[in-house]
C-alpha cells in the first residue's frame, strides 16, 4: 500500500477532512456502502441487548455510522475533530448529539454514561504526531483511560481500523490494556487482501463472575470456518 | 453528563454552567424503558439545577419514589428533546469556556491544558 493512499499520511484529520473532502466522503456511494457494512458488523460485535442503548460514536464524521445506530433504534453521541464533517452531519440532520473533540485529549463524560462505544476507521489517526506536542502513546492512554471511565461496566467498545503493521496494533492494544480494558483483535476474512477487516473488540469490565468473562468473537471467513483470530497466537 | 476534562481540573468541574443559552426543542421518540434506565445514570441534583437555570422545567429536588410514565415523559422532554443550540458551557473549577455553535459544543483544549 503506497503511503499516499492513507489519508493519515497526508494531513491531520481536522485539515484533511475539510469542506470539500467532507462532502466528497459523504456522497461517495462506495465509501457509504463500506461504512454501512462495517458499522453493522461493529454493532454485531458489540452484542447489545435488544432495547435502545446510549452509545458513543468515536470519530462520527458526517454521521454515516450514526445512521445505522438510528436504524437499530439506539441513541448516540458523536465525537469528531473535523468541523467540516460535523457541519455535513448537521446538514443531514442526524439524530445524535455532536461534539467537536480531539479524542487524544480525552473526554469528560460522567463514569458509566454509555452502554457501548464504536469507532469506524479512526484510531489509526491517533498513532500520528501532528503537532510537536503530540506524543502518540500518551494520547492513546489518555483516550482509552477516559473512554474506560465513560463506559458502563460490562459494555463493549468496538473499533474498526486499518493498522499499518504489527507494531501499531501492539501500541494500540497495549494502551487499551493498560487502561483496564480486556479483549482482543478480530480479523474478518484474513485470507483476502480486499475484504480483510480489523476490529479491536474491547470489554470494559464485565457484569457477573470471572468464570463468565466474555470471549473475543471469531472473525468471519468466506469458507464458513471461523478464522483463527487470536492476535497473540499469530505472533 | 459532561464534565470538564482539562487535565488536573478535578474539583467543581461538574456540572458545566451554561450561559447565553439559545435552546431548541426537537422531537425524539419516547421509550419508557430507556428513560427508566437513563434516570439512574443522571446526576439528579445537577440535572435539576441545569434545567432550572435554563428555565426549562422546575423538577423536584429528589427523584420521586414511584416513577410513572408521565414523569418519565417530563424527563424525556428535558433530557432528550431540549437541545442547546448556541451558548457557552463554563467549568466552575478552572473557568474554561466551551463554546457551543450550531448545536455543536467545541471541546478542544489548548495544548497547555492537556
Amino acid at each position: 500500500m503506497s503511503s499516499l493512499s492513507r489519508p493519515e499520511h497526508i494531513a491531520p484529520p481536522e485539515i484533511f477532512y475539510n469542506d470539500i473532502e467532507a462532502s466528497k466522503y459523504t456522497d461517495n456511494s462506495r465509501i457509504t456502502a463500506i461504512q454501512y457494512e462495517m458499522t453493522q458488523r461493529a454493532l454485531e460485535l458489540m452484542c447489545l441487548p435488544d432495547e435502545p442503548q446510549l452509545l458513543l460514536d468515536i470519530g462520527c464524521g458526517s454521521g454515516l455510522s450514526g445512521e445505522c445506530l438510528d436504524e437499530a433504534g439506539h441513541h448516540w453521541v458523536g465525537l469528531d475533530i473535523s468541523p467540516s464533517m460535523l457541519a455535513v452531519a448537521n446538514d443531514r440532520e442526524v439524530e445524535g448529539d455532536l461534539f467537536l473533540q480531539d479524542i487524544g485529549q480525552g473526554m469528560g463524560y460522567r463514569p458509566g454514561s454509555f452502554d457501548g462505544a464504536m469507532s469506524i476507521s479512526v484510531i489509526q489517526w491517533l498513532c500520528n504526531a501532528d503537532k510537536s506536542s503530540h506524543v502518540p502513546k500518551k494520547r492513546l492512554l489518555r483516550f482509552f483511560g477516559t473512554l474506560y471511565n465513560a463506559l458502563a461496566r460490562g459494555s463493549r467498545a468496538v473499533f474498526q481500523f486499518y493498522p499499518e503493521g504489527p507494531e501499531q496494533v501492539e501500541m494500540i492494544m497495549g494502551a487499551a490494556m493498560r487502561s483496564g480494558f480486556t479483549g482482543g483483535l478480530v480479523v474478518d476474512y484474513p485470507n483476502s487482501t480486499k475484504a480483510k477487516k480489523y476490529f479491536l473488540c474491547l470489554f470494559a469490565g464485565y457484569a457477573g463472575d470471572q468464570k463468565n468473562s466474555p470471549q473475543v468473537p471469531k472473525g468471519l471467513d468466506s469458507e464458513g470456518e471461523p478464522a483463527k483470530v487470536d492476535y497473540a497466537a499469530r505472533r | 453528563m459532561l464534565m470538564c476534562h482539562v487535565k488536573g481540573c478535578a474539583t467543581d468541574n461538574f456540572p458545566l454552567r451554561i450561559e447565553d443559552a439559545e435552546l431548541e426543542q426537537v422531537e425524539v421518540e419516547f421509550n419508557e424503558d430507556f428513560m427508566r434506565r437513563m434516570i439512574n445514570k443522571i446526576e439528579w441534583g445537577a440535572f435539576v439545577q441545569t434545567a432550572f437555570a435554563l428555565g426549562v422545567d422546575q423538577l423536584p429536588a429528589t427523584v420521586p419514589e414511584n416513577i410513572d410514565t408521565e414523569f418519565l415523559q417530563r424527563i424525556h422532554r428535558v433530557a432528550m428533546e431540549t437541545k442547546l443550540k448556541e451558548g457557552k458551557m463554563i467549568c466552575n473549577g478552572c473557568k474554561h469556556v466551551y463554546p457551543v455553535t450550531d448545536g455543536i459544543p467545541n471541546m478542544l483544549l489548548q495544548e497547555t491544558e492537556v
